[in-house]
């Protein structure tokens, strides 16, 4: 078995176990995973909610590019070099 | 004192009933009988208050949770709070019908303990029998409930060398987390810790091992793995910090900043029975014992790290220098640090003695 990796292909999603919410408490979008919480910024955010095991990546950043206005292309590294980082620790799966 | 923040976790533990008798029983040294444990509406109770409280995550734990026909009715109503449920199980008492029932109550997870990938050896170490066939089994259940899994697997010199077949064996029963946790000296490990010490050559090559396996399964198989204390330079943050964010409710309702805290002299415990969980959170003499920085002594009180480890853990420097107040004896800034690691040493090197097994009589 290799390591899984992430690629403009990939379709992401939560990985199974992983919950997003927001809690009131600490006014705070979250993922709650397998004793592990993770609290997410604005930007996390948007792009986790769009992982629905459907969507590419190079198909969520084509769609980010022309609301937030900017080059898919940097667009694209940023939210790979993210995507793999919660691969890795589990809290996606592609 | 400020507020404090909020709790992340609630450790449920339902009971201390068990069918393991392992020599490193994480309970404390007197186990509670079942006739006074807290009842179903008690559970409820602590829950709501839990989640109240901005608890995020609900572990049900023990002893063995299975063992509590309430479990189902606890877990539904942790996850109507919101709460997210995990459940800590030994798997020895499961059946397909169970984990089913489980599933449909709203379990989000559940983790399954492994004592060892040999079947002589995962009989020995759990003081049970059958217990690989009886685990494999459990974990075919819950995968079968499509319930996500953690494999637990506790560590020790009688096992460490078979970590490579742990790490395939939770590939092989489909879980997506492996917890490589080696033992805690306190409590009931203490008495059996010269029986259990790994020898500092083992624990190099299972590091050299996570590491490899940490790379070639990424994004398949998530390790977590602690270089254990007696090996360790620096102190783990102990529950993230006394009072910082963990509660443990024990099986007769009293409010503990950490399973092993009964251990600690001196101590009272608040009651959920007695008072809100909310107020023993903010006020609780036990929970401000150590909370914070204020109560450490020199040379932690002005560390760099002190808001990192929060001066690990207090009931193991409790058990090796009789005083829960002092630096843990894992930072090599203690003055008993060297002490420990010889310790250690020698310990790993003789022959093992003989397991004191845990059994709780009459249950």
């Amino acid at each position: 078995m290799s390591a899984a990796i992430v690629t403009a292909d990939s379709c992401p999603a939560l990985a199974r176990g992983v919950k997003m919410r927001f809690d009131a408490a600490r006014q705070q979008w979250m993922l709650n995973a397998p004793e592990r919480v993770l609290l997410l910024d604005e930007i996390a955010q948007i792009i986790l909610s769009r992982c629905d095991g459907v969507v590419s990546v190079d198909a969520l950043c084509r769609e980010l590019a022309l609301e937030f206005a900017s080059p898919q292309e940097i667009i694209q590294a940023d939210v790979t070099e993210m995507l793999a980082g919660m691969l890795h620790r589990g809290f996606i799966r592609i | 004192m400020n507020q404090p923040a909020p709790p992340m976790a609630l450790l449920a533990e339902l009971t201390h009933r068990c069918p393991l008798a392992c020599p490193y029983c994480s309970n404390p040294l007197t186990l509670e009988r079942a006739g006074n444990e807290l009842d179903t509406d008690d559970w409820r109770r602590v829950l709501t208050e839990a989640a109240n409280l901005g608890v995020l995550q609900a572990h049900f734990s023990g002893g063995e949770p299975l063992i509590r026909k309430d479990l189902e009715t606890l877990i539904a109503h942790a996850a109507g709070c919101g709460l997210y449920t995990n459940l800590i199980t030994s798997g020895m008492a499961l059946s397909q019908a169970r984990a089913n029932a489980l599933a449909q109550a709203g379990l989000d997870h559940a983790q399954l303990s492994l004592q060892d990938t040999d079947a002589a050896g995962a009989d020995r170490f759990a003081g049970s029998k059958d217990t690989l066939a009886k685990k494999t089994a459990s974990a075919a259940m819950l995968r079968n409930a499509d319930l996500p899994l953690t494999l637990n697997a506790v560590m020790h010199r009688g096992n460490l060398d078979h970590l490579e077949a742990m790490i395939e064996t939770a590939l092989r029963f489909g879980a997506g987390r492996l917890e490589v946790a080696h033992v805690q000296y306190y409590g009931w490990a203490l008495r059996n810790r010269a029986a259990l010490m790994p020898t500092r050559a083992q624990i190099d090559r299972a590091t050299g091992i996570v590491t490899a396996a940490r790379a070639r399964l990424s994004g398949r198989l998530v390790i977590d793995y602690v270089v254990p204390d007696y090996y360790a330079s620096r102190p783990k943050a102990c529950m993230g910090g006394w009072g910082q964010r963990f509660l443990n409710v024990d099986p007769v309702g009293r409010v503990l900043p950490c399973h092993a805290a009964t251990t600690i002299p001196g101590l009272v415990f608040e009651n959920v029975r007695e008072k809100p969980l909310a107020e023993i959170w903010k006020d609780s003499a036990a929970f401000n014992r150590f909370r914070g920085t204020a109560w450490m002594p020199e040379p932690c009180r002005n560390c760099e790290r002190r808001e990192m480890d929060w001066g690990g853990c207090r009931c193991q420097a409790l058990a090796l220098t009789g005083d829960a107040g002092a630096t843990d004896p894992a930072c090599a800034l203690s003055p008993r640090h060297d002490e420990m690691f010889k310790t250690a040493q020698s310990e790993a090197v003789a022959p093992a003695p003989e397991f004191i097994y845990r059994r709780m009589d009459g249950v």
